[in-house]
This record gives structure tokens, C-alpha cells and sequence, in this order.
């Protein structure tokens, strides 16, 4: 996928701007805030899985090949293949080698982050091979031929009024006049649309929220249920997943999965979690004829042994852009990668560059609302500091700003003098604030008074009063 | 201007055994808001500390710390833990600097190792004030305050969730006579401040503070307060710039009935908005 990170600010801007991404944005209070704080108060364990969910990943990325060599052979052992990505060059052609493998002009996709890093939806297109994305959110984002805004809602930035415009646009086949005003209505156009592409499918493409390494399955969970149909429906299933995917035992993985739902949508689980272990054995009901998993690194091992490697415990539940005022002021969009919100701010500047990113880490209050609900207890402020440490070494921050830092670093750094300087200034400021209290402009802060009146100061400042005030005591004391 | 804000009542309580308490005053209280300062300092000595003022103190390094220049913000940090060497107590009007006295100067200095104890030592010794009256001194209640007003409070991040300061000002804002609490339908957001946040990324600090003060107003409360300086300027800023006749003011002044200078942003003469 082609980051567009660097243009944030403008991005934002844009975004601030749309009266309907705000309704939009409105919902995720309700929507995913009270609910997860709802789900949080019915386990009483919820801090305690905190801890065992950290300890688990912490204790696999420190013992990553081991694992990942573990998860292949097994996968070899139920009949299935793994492919080895280092680019997401490498892993677009591995799923490509494999859909013409095995013929297919058109492949079904459950919903899958990874996929859209690799930006594989346009890559199989250029190739020839038609990519149908199966998850509603997915499907109505592909019709309007936009990027996810939201890694468990991919749509949250539209209505259903921009919902059914695109339906009626992509499918001619049903009348011009029939009602689409119910969210029902979309969905079981959606649906019918799709069952037609479900029963013709060769091969079938999901992500995947876990890699058991145990057993060699991949795990998914989904509410709609067409993750399952993709993978069992189609004679080839192909999952796409990164390297922090893979945990040691299903043991393990069901702890994360009592915490991913909670803090993803609050639900105790997903209506489907679906176990994948290698293809159909001869007496199963049903299953692909062919597995395959590619796993991506694309920079995540370097991440390893820095401070940015705690972004790799990420569960992708999406609870800290849920609750980060950020991203409920412009959406996932203006981050411009496959991974917005906190998590993308810690984790994209080691995946496509500080330079591309620079902006992600820095559009935050650390105000630490991100830390405090992760399920993984992942320091998101603490990474995005570094990140910050990372462009200042780099000089990546402009000159007026890199020299008043300086100028305001050095005086700090001399009380006395920062007192003699300090005193006048503020007098001044107090003395032509006086009146009203308040500026309504001020040179050189027009960042602040374009939006907001700046405090006068009292006037004095409190080492001169206090200096003034223990003479007094002090002549009194006499 | 010349007018003074040291208060009457103020004196400094030299001459008993109290525990020895450093005031970091935070460098917007000293250039903005002295009366924070003086009121810190009367709370305290209420609660029987001998309070004194290191003159060698300017800024936590925050600016520096936030924006990714460590070697300034060590600079600063040594500075500080220099200046408060062997107080037995240090006290900070604001959650936000004494959870980068707390947490992040021993993150500073992690691999140091002469000033990483010295910044643990600072750290286990810094309590930002309204926490330090009740969870250290055990103060329950503000003897003999009245305040008539319907307050709202905001919830400043750092000392909300690096600090756990959230019971302590509303228990001590419950003794104070004549004074109503409406709560905040969100108290846990942010105002969108976030020091050099607010100037780097103007429109969305806007957006940010803007939804804040709307909910400060939706309250009903005619006053704000909160126990930082930097959110309250920002929304007192938001809040003039809105009409909305809201005023604000570090709770510390209530706490210690120093509310007779004008509210913060606001002009002499009893200027309400
Ligand atoms: S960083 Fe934490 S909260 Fe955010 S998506 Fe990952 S696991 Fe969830």
C-alpha cells in the first residue's frame, strides 16, 4: 500500500472539515467505548489477563524463530505450506504464484489488515486475478475504491445514505427504485451479490488473529461468518498474516481471544472464531484442497530488541483508536497506512519510515487514554516518544521550531537569568493584558489565538512575589 | 502591573517540626499564575509542612522531553533533582509536571548510573498537591472554606492516569462550604492541549477543545477547575473565545480561599466571561 502519512496535516485538515465523518466519528462512543467498558466490568479477571496476555507475547517475541520454525513444521505436518515474506513485494507474489497455481481468475478475501499493507487487492487486479472482498465493511470500501479507515470497521466513516449511492452504482442488476434505507436491506443485497461469488470460488484468502504454533492452525474471528465460508468453500485457502501473529499453544491463544473481543467491540466473543489446520483430510465434511500461509515480515523484525518491539504484542483490537481523541477528531484516513490510530503512530514509522511518518507520533497529547485500555499493555506514548527522539536526531523538525526549543532550553537552563528575563516580560504582558484580562492575538502564537484567547499573566511572577513576600516576613520577623 | 498577589494568612511557618516540603511551582504557574503558587503554598502549611522555595527551578523539561530532545530534558531534569536534593517532600500544582518528575525522569536517566538513583530518590519523594494532601498528609477536609459556586472538574491526563489523581481534589472540593459539583459527562477525555501539541497541530487541538468546552458548558457549572494550568488556559482560552460564560481557576485557589484575584483569562473587576 502506498503510505500517505506525510500528508497528514492536510489529510486532517480535510477531514475536520466533513460534517458526515463527524456524525460518523460521534458513534464510537457508544458504539465501542461503553461497550467495552461494559464487557470490562463483567470479568472481574480483566487486569489479571492483562498481565498473562503481555507475559505470553512478551515471552514469544523473545523466542520468535523458535516459534515461527514450530508453526511450520506443523503446518507442513497437516498437509500444508508455508511461505516465507520478508517484502510485501515477495508476499503479493506468492499469493499470485498460487492463484494461477491453481487457475483462478477471481479469489474471495475475508477482511485481513495484512493484505491491505501489502496493498494485494490492486497488485492481483493488475495481474488479472479479480479480488472480491466477502467482509461488508471491506466489500462497501472496495466498491468505492477506498482504504480501510478503521482495522475492525473498515467503513466506520460512511452512513448508509453513501452506502446504498454505492450500491446502486455497483449493481445494475436489481431495480432502480427497490428500498435501501434499512441497514437489513444492505446487507442482504450484499449478501445475495456475494453468495453467487462464494459458490463459484477457487481459492480463498483470509487473514489471520492468531498462528498457533502448536498445532500449525491459523485462527480468525469474524461476526458475519463470511471468513468461514471464503476458507471452506473455496478449493484453495491462502492466509496472509505477519510474523507477530504466532503464539505457542491454542492455551495461549484462547487467553488473548477472551481479551480481543471484550476490548474490540465488548461482545465475550465473536459470533465465529475458526481454527484452520491444514487442508481437507479425507473424511472431513469439507475444507480447501490446498493450504497455504505466507507470513510477512516487512520490517518487523528489525523492530525487535528496540523499544518499538512492544508494538508487536498488538492484538489489532482497535480499542486505542477507539478511545483516542485523535483519531475521533479525524478519523483513521489522514494516517495514510494500513494501520491508523495509536497503534499506527508506534507502529508505522518502523514499517515505512520515519521520514513518510514523522507526523503519526507527533499528532498526540500523550494523553495515555491508548495505554490505559490496551489489552496488551503496550506503552503506545512511550514508543511514540521515541519515535519523536528518532526525527529530532534526524533534524526533522523545522528551523524556527528547532531554534526556539534551543533558545528556550538554554535560558531554563540558567534560573538566574531565566528569572531577570522571565520578570520584565511578564510584566509587560500583565500590564497590556490588563484591561481585559485576555489577548485576543498574539504575535508569534497564532498556533493558540486563531482558536482560542490567550490568558493575560498576573503580572509578577511567583519568584518575584515570593522573594517580595519572605522580605516582608523577614522585616516583620525583626 | 504591581498589584501583589501574595495573600494575607500566608506567612512562612518556620519554627516547627513539620516535614520539610520543596514547591515546584511549574514554570506557568510562576509566569502566569502566581496566586496557584501562593495557594500551594498556604494548603500546605495548613497541613503543617515547612514549605520553601528552591530559587533554582525554571521548567520540568517537558518542552524539550516531548519533543524528542533528550539531552535538553536530562539537562533540565539534573538541574531539578540538583535543586530538590534533601527536601523531604516535593510538591507540584500540577499533574502533569510531577508525572514527569515521577515516571519519566527515572525512565531519563534509566542507564545512568549516578543520576538514576537520584532521579528514583526525586521520584519517590514528588507528589503532585492535591494527592499529596490527602493520600500523604491525610488531610480529609479544607478547614472553614466557602466558595459559592457550581463547579465542574476536569480530569488533566498525566495526573489522571500516570498518577491516579482522581478521588483526592473531589474529596477535598466536598468540605469546601456553599460549593456544588456537576460532573462532566467525559471527565477521562482530553482537552487537546498537550503543550507544544496544541501549537503543531492547531486545528485538531481545536476541534479537541472545542467539544471540551462545549461539554464544560453544557454542565451548568459557572466554574471550572482543574488542577493543571495548561488545561485550564486552554479552555478558559476556548471558553472566552465562545461566549460561553464559563470562568476558570486551578482548584488550589478554592481549596485555599484565595479566589479574591480575578479568574484565569478574566479582567480585573469582576469580568465574568
Ligand atoms: S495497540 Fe493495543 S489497543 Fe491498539 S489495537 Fe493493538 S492491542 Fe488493541
Amino acid at each position: 500500500m502506498k503510505a500517505t502519512s506525510h500528508a497528514f496535516v492536510d489529510n486532517a485538515h480535510a477531514a475536520l472539515g466533513d460534517g458526515q465523518l463527524r456524525r460518523a466519528l460521534g458513534n464510537i462512543e457508544t458504539g465501542f467505548q461503553r461497550k467495552r467498558a461494559a464487557a470490562k466490568l463483567g470479568l472481574p479477571e480483566f487486569e489479571a489477563l492483562r498481565d498473562q496476555a503481555k507475559a505470553i507475547k512478551d515471552h514469544t517475541l523473545a523466542h520468535l524463530d523458535l516459534y515461527l520454525e514450530r508453526f511450520e513444521t506443523q503446518v507442513h505436518a497437516a498437509g500444508g505450506q508455508v511461505h516465507w515474506a520478508r517484502t510485501t513485494d515477495e508476499a503479493r507474489q506468492s499469493v499470485l504464484d498460487i492463484c494461477r497455481q491453481a487457475g483462478a481468475r477471481s479469489v474471495l478475501k475475508g477482511k485481513s489488515m495484512v493484505s491491505e499493507e501489502m496493498g494485494l487487492n490492486d497488485f492481483l487486479q493488475d495481474n488479472g486475478v479479480r479480488p472480491i472482498e466477502t467482509d461488508l465493511g471491506e466489500y462497501i470500501i472496495q466498491l468505492r475504491r477506498e482504504p480501510p479507515s478503521h482495522i475492525i470497521a473498515p467503513a466506520l466513516h460512511l452512513n448508509k445514505e453513501q452506502i446504498a449511492d454505492s450500491f446502486r452504482d455497483a449493481h445494475p442488476q436489481f431495480p432502480a427504485e427497490r428500498p435501501l434505507s434499512e441497514p437489513r436491506q444492505l446487507v442482504d443485497e450484499a449478501r445475495s451479490v456475494l453468495r453467487d461469488a462464494f459458490l463459484k470460488a477457487e481459492v480463498g484468502i483470509t487473514g489471520a488473529n492468531f498462528l498457533v504454533a502448536e498445532t500449525g492452525s491459523t485462527i480468525i474471528v469474524t461476526n458475519e461468518g463470511n471468513g468461514d465460508l471464503t476458507q471452506t468453500l473455496s478449493r484453495v485457502h491462502i492466509v496472509v498474516a505477519s510474523i507477530e501473529k504466532v503464539v505457542p499453544t491454542l492455551e495461549d491463544a484462547t487467553t488473548l481471544l477472551r481479551l480481543l473481543s471484550r476490548s474490540a467491540t465488548g461482545q465475550e466473543f465473536s459470533a465465529y472464531t475458526t481454527l484452520s489446520t491444514g487442508p481437507r483430510r479425507p473424511d472431513d465434511p469439507d475444507g480447501p484442497e490446498a493450504f497455504h500461509v505466507v507470513i510477512l515480515d516487512n520490517g518487523r523484525s528489525a523492530l525487535l530488541g528496540t523499544p518499538a518491539q512492544d508494538t508487536l504484542r498488538c492484538i489489532r483490537c482497535g480499542a486505542c483508536m477507539n478511545h483516542c481523541p485523535i483519531f475521533a477528531a479525524v478519523g483513521g484516513h489522514p494516517y495514510g497506512w494500513a494501520v491508523p490510530g495509536p497503534i499506527g503512530a508506534a507502529l508505522n514509522p518502523g514499517l515505512i519510515g520515519i521520514e513518510e511518518a514523522h507526523h503519526l507520533p507527533h499528532a498526540s497529547t500523550f494523553c495515555g487514554r491508548c495505554e490505559s485500555v490496551c489489552p496488551m499493555k503496550i506503552p503506545l506514548p512511550k514508543i511514540m516518544r521515541h519515535w519523536r527522539e528518532k526525527a529530532f536526531e534526524k533534524d526533522m523538525m523545522g528551523t524556527v521550531p528547532r531554534l526556539a526549543l534551543w533558545a528556550w532550553a538554554w535560558a531554563a537552563k540558567r534560573p538566574r537569568l531565566y528569572r531577570w528575563t522571565t520578570g520584565p516580560m511578564m510584566a509587560v504582558l500583565g500590564r497590556l493584558g490588563r484591561r481585559k484580562g485576555r489577548f485576543r492575538s498574539v504575535p508569534l502564537a497564532g498556533g493558540w489565538t486563531r482558536h482560542r484567547d490567550f490568558p493575560a499573566p498576573q503580572g509578577q511572577t511567583f519568584q518575584q512575589a515570593w522573594a517580595a513576600h519572605q522580605r516582608g516576613a523577614r522585616r516583620k520577623g525583626q | 502591573m504591581t498589584t501583589s498577589h501574595v495573600p494575607a494568612g500566608a506567612h512562612p511557618n518556620d519554627g516547627h517540626a513539620g516535614p520539610r516540603v520543596g514547591l515546584f511551582v511549574t514554570c506557568l504557574v510562576d509566569l502566569f499564575r502566581p496566586t496557584v503558587g501562593f495557594a500551594t503554598v498556604a494548603l500546605l502549611e495548613r497541613a503543617g509542612c515547612r514549605v520553601e522555595v528552591p530559587r533554582h527551578q525554571t521548567c520540568c523539561g517537558q518542552p524539550a522531553y516531548n519533543s524528542g530532545d533528550r539531552k535538553e530534558a536530562a539537562a533540565i531534569a539534573r538541574q531539578v533533582i540538583a535543586a530538590f536534593d534533601g527536601y523531604d517532600h516535593v510538591v507540584v500544582p500540577s499533574g502533569s509536571c510531577a508525572g514527569m518528575l515521577r515516571v519519566h525522569y527515572p525512565s531519563l536517566f534509566e542507564d545512568d548510573p549516578d543520576w538514576g538513583p537520584r532521579a528514583q530518590d526525586l521520584a519517590g519523594r514528588t507528589h503532585e498537591l492535591t494527592s499529596f494532601l490527602v493520600d500523604v498528609t491525610g488531610v480529609q477536609a479544607v478547614n472553614d472554606q466557602r466558595h459559592d459556586a457550581t463547579v465542574t472538574y476536569h480530569d488533566a491526563c498525566s495526573g489522571l492516569r500516570e498518577l491516579r489523581v482522581k478521588a483526592q481534589p473531589r474529596q477535598l472540593l466536598a468540605s469546601v462550604a456553599g460549593l456544588t459539583l456537576l460532573e462532566l459527562p467525559d471527565t477521562e477525555t482530553c482537552c487537546g492541549f498537550g503543550g507544544t501539541f496544541c501549537v503543531k497541530y492547531p486545528e485538531i487541538s481545536d476541534r479537541m477543545v472545542t467539544e471540551k468546552a462545549e461539554m464544560v458548558a453544557s454542565t451548568g457549572a459557572d466554574t471550572l477547575l482543574a488542577g493543571d494550568l495548561g488545561c485550564l488556559m486552554n479552555l478558559s482560552g476556548k471558553l472566552h473565545r465562545l461566549g460561553k460564560a464559563v470562568s476558570a481557576r486551578h482548584v488550589a485557589e478554592v481549596l485555599a480561599g484565595m479566589t479574591d484575584v480575578p479568574p484565569i483569562g478574566a479582567a480585573d473587576g469582576g469580568d465574568r466571561r
